[in-house]
């Protein structure tokens, strides 16, 4: 029965049509206040994204914030010489990337703003075989795009297939990796997770100060009513 | 008058009223000055006005203390505000929120002189004030766009500078001279900064002042259109109608002041980008001079005159009939005054002719706005065996139709404001 469901949801998951004016996106399922999810998603992004892409804004004691002590975060997260209160950078100069991949990949520290969470899920589920790319790899996402597919062990291999019927293009998983499409689409979301926390790492501790902000104004709208009906008695 | 106050006041106060005019300045503007008792909902917005330029000019110079104006550094520096100063993430969203919710007040503010005929003698020289005002805030928003030094910071930028090259003979050297460089660069970055941080907030401050003093000169308009000095008490020489600015005005906007900071907080804790309005994606993204963006949007503050720009067909090979429409499309507003034939101020003592040309101005000013934020292919194109507009795109046919209505509340305002049917004004205010 389960492994029912897994091949159903192998065919029905990486489904994104194709159509003239660009890529339908899949919804990104993220919670911003589930720190597991976090915490899972730094540990792909240190792993596998900040070899090549910085974060040069992010600090990697702002994982604090996700639940993490400093002892955790140097034990777990950096491998390098790094003090806990250095920023995310790599190693790579920016100008052999850009000779290597002929392109040199972004900093990632916003990118999450920049290009909208569903956008990062579709794209990083997006990739498949393409031999005509240097990389070997394309994306429906970002059409030659010059990254390759860097997560693919676990993914395994798409292939894109043309409906000639509805005129169409959808994935296929020819090959799968150590992980079950489900729970590929899962890391991803956690990555994704932890990306759009980093663009922004305030806003949730933020919007909580933004509820006692709120109701501070709105007792103060409630003085400021009164105080002017008392003065405005004598008028009308 | 002086004299009276300097008699009046002892201890400090009289000593300081001996050598300046304190206590006089303070009752002529704030606790004698009389305000009309009918104001109402319309006449929020200038004190919110002004309240939201003392929050761009604080959260401005705590901004200038942690903001690098040069090209390699400035768009770190932002994201260093936003994540290692203390409370700066809070500061530049006040900042960033501040101004477009400036140009929401200011619109709000122009809405209510439309519809109250505030610009009516003998109101002119505010209202050219408050014309100045906006310009300068305009520019404001403009030079200020470009300091994050976003992918549309500097392509906004680029796009902006280059309308002058349309200019005849001379537009080529006047965007080199303005740019200092021949694209967008660090030279650029330089004097927006300095442009943006002390030149028009000077002229700002400096046109506000006048705005306020011609305003207490002749005295605030009402909903009624009605001059309230016509009726005095014979004895104190205080406005019938007139009710003083200190304590009934100041708590009335205390009151709008809180309802706008509940708006203006749950904007800056809950949704800072607004959808994409007032901060764009593309600006996450450092500038890039080799990688033009696919669609160059200004904020929404700048798109009903942007459509305007786009909307005019190049004439000759050249754009700057565009040029000049949108420039014309701004500064329109400066010659109401004078447009305007009709005998009576107030939008309640009008006739229907000119209610209708108000309602197609906004109508045409808010639908040119969202096209503003679209490219020009958002509503597909007709099709191509149709007369006259056969392929070309939906939006831009109508932008040029709404262009034409939107000048032509201008072009046309002395003749419909004069055929129009008026009702009688009241000698006092009604409510």
């Amino acid at each position: 029965m389960k492994t029912k469901i897994l091949i159903v949801l192998a065919l029905l998951v990486p489904l994104m049509a194709l159509a003239n004016e660009g890529v339908k996106l899949d919804h990104a399922p993220i919670d911003p206040n589930n720190q597991a999810s976090l915490q899972r998603g730094a540990k792909t992004f240190v792993n596998y994204c900040l070899n090549c892409h910085s974060a040069a804004y992010m600090r990697y004691n702002r994982l604090q914030d996700i639940g993490l002590t400093d002892a955790q975060i140097k034990s777990n997260l950096m491998f390098a010489g790094e003090k806990v209160g250095d920023t995310m950078t790599v190693s790579m100069p920016k100008a052999d990337a850009k000779i290597w991949f002929g392109a040199a990949p972004p900093d990632l520290s916003v990118e999450a703003r920049a290009r909208g969470a569903d956008w990062l899920y579709s794209y990083l589920r997006g990739f498949y075989r393409d031999d005509t790319r240097p990389t070997g790899w394309n994306n429906v996402v970002y059409d030659k795009v010059a990254m390759p597919h860097v997560l693919w062990t676990l993914q395994g291999e798409q292939a894109l297939k043309i409906d000639e019927k509805t005129e169409t293009h959808h994935l296929v998983l020819e090959k799968q990796g150590t992980m079950t499409p489900a729970e590929f689409d899962e890391t991803v979301a956690d990555l994704v997770n932890y990306l759009v926390f980093m663009a922004e790492p305030f806003k949730e501790r933020d919007k909580h100060l933004g509820l006692l902000v709120l109701a501070f104004l709105g007792l103060l709208f409630v003085l400021t009513y009164y105080l002017k009906k008392e003065f405005w008695k004598d008028i009308h | 008058m002086a004299n009276s106050n300097q008699q009046d006041s002892k201890g400090l106060l009289g000593w300081i009223d001996d050598r300046f005019p304190l206590t006089s300045t303070l009752k002529a503007h704030v606790t004698e000055y009389y305000a009309p008792k009918n104001f109402n909902f319309w006449y929020f917005f200038g004190a919110l006005a002004t309240l939201v330029l003392v929050i761009q000019i604080l959260t401005g110079i705590f901004l200038t203390m942690n903001y690098k104006p040069e090209a390699s550094l400035a768009f770190a520096s932002v994201e260093y505000i936003m994540r290692d100063v203390s409370w700066g993430r809070l500061i530049r969203y006040m900042h960033s929120t501040g101004a477009s919710m400036f140009f929401v007040v200011v619109y709000l503010h122009m809405f209510r002189g439309l519809i109250y005929g505030s610009y009516k003698a003998p109101r002119e020289l505010i209202w050219l004030f408050g014309v100045g005002i906006f310009l300068v805030l305009m520019g404001e928003a403009f030079f200020g766009y470009l300091l994050p030094w976003g992918q549309m910071s500097y392509w906004g930028a680029q796009v902006i500078i280059n309308l002058f090259t349309s200019i005849p003979f001379v537009g080529p050297d006047i965007s080199l001279w303005l740019r200092g460089d021949y694209t967008v660069s660090d030279a650029t970055l330089n004097r927006f900064f300095a442009f943006h941080v002390i030149a028009l907030p000077l002229v700002l401050l400096g046109l506000v002042v006048a705005h306020l003093i011609a305003l207490h000169e002749v005295g605030s308009n009402n909903p009624d259109g009605v001059e309230i000095k016509k009726y005095k008490d014979p004895k104190t020489h205080i406005p019938l109608d007139g009710i003083a600015f200190h304590p009934y005005y100041t708590v009335k906007d205390l009151m709008g002041v809180s309802v706008f900071l509940i708006v203006f907080s749950a904007i800056i804790f809950f949704a800072p980008e607004m959808g994409g309005y007032f901060l764009e994606a593309n600006n996450f993204i450092p500038a890039d001079p080799l990688k033009t963006p696919p669609h160059i949007a200004p904020v929404w503050y700048f798109t009903p005159y942007y459509s305007i720009l786009r909307a005019v067909p190049p004439i000759l090979n050249s754009q700057f009939p565009g040029v000049a429409a949108m420039g014309l499309s701004v500064v329109s507003f400066a010659f109401l005054p004078w447009l305007d034939r009709s005998p009576v101020k107030s939008i309640r003592y009008r006739g229907g002719l000119y209610k209708k040309w108000l309602a197609a101005f906004v109508v045409s000013f808010i639908i040119l706005g969202y096209l503003g934020t679209e490219p020009s292919n958002v509503w597909g194109q007709f099709a191509s065996d149709l007369p006259l507009v056969g392929g070309a795109d939906r939006a831009t046919i109508v932008a040029r139709i709404f262009s034409v209505v939107y000048f032509s509340f201008f072009a046309l305002m002395p003749w419909y404001t004069k055929k129009d049917k008026t009702k009688p004004v009241p000698e006092r205010v009604t409510a």
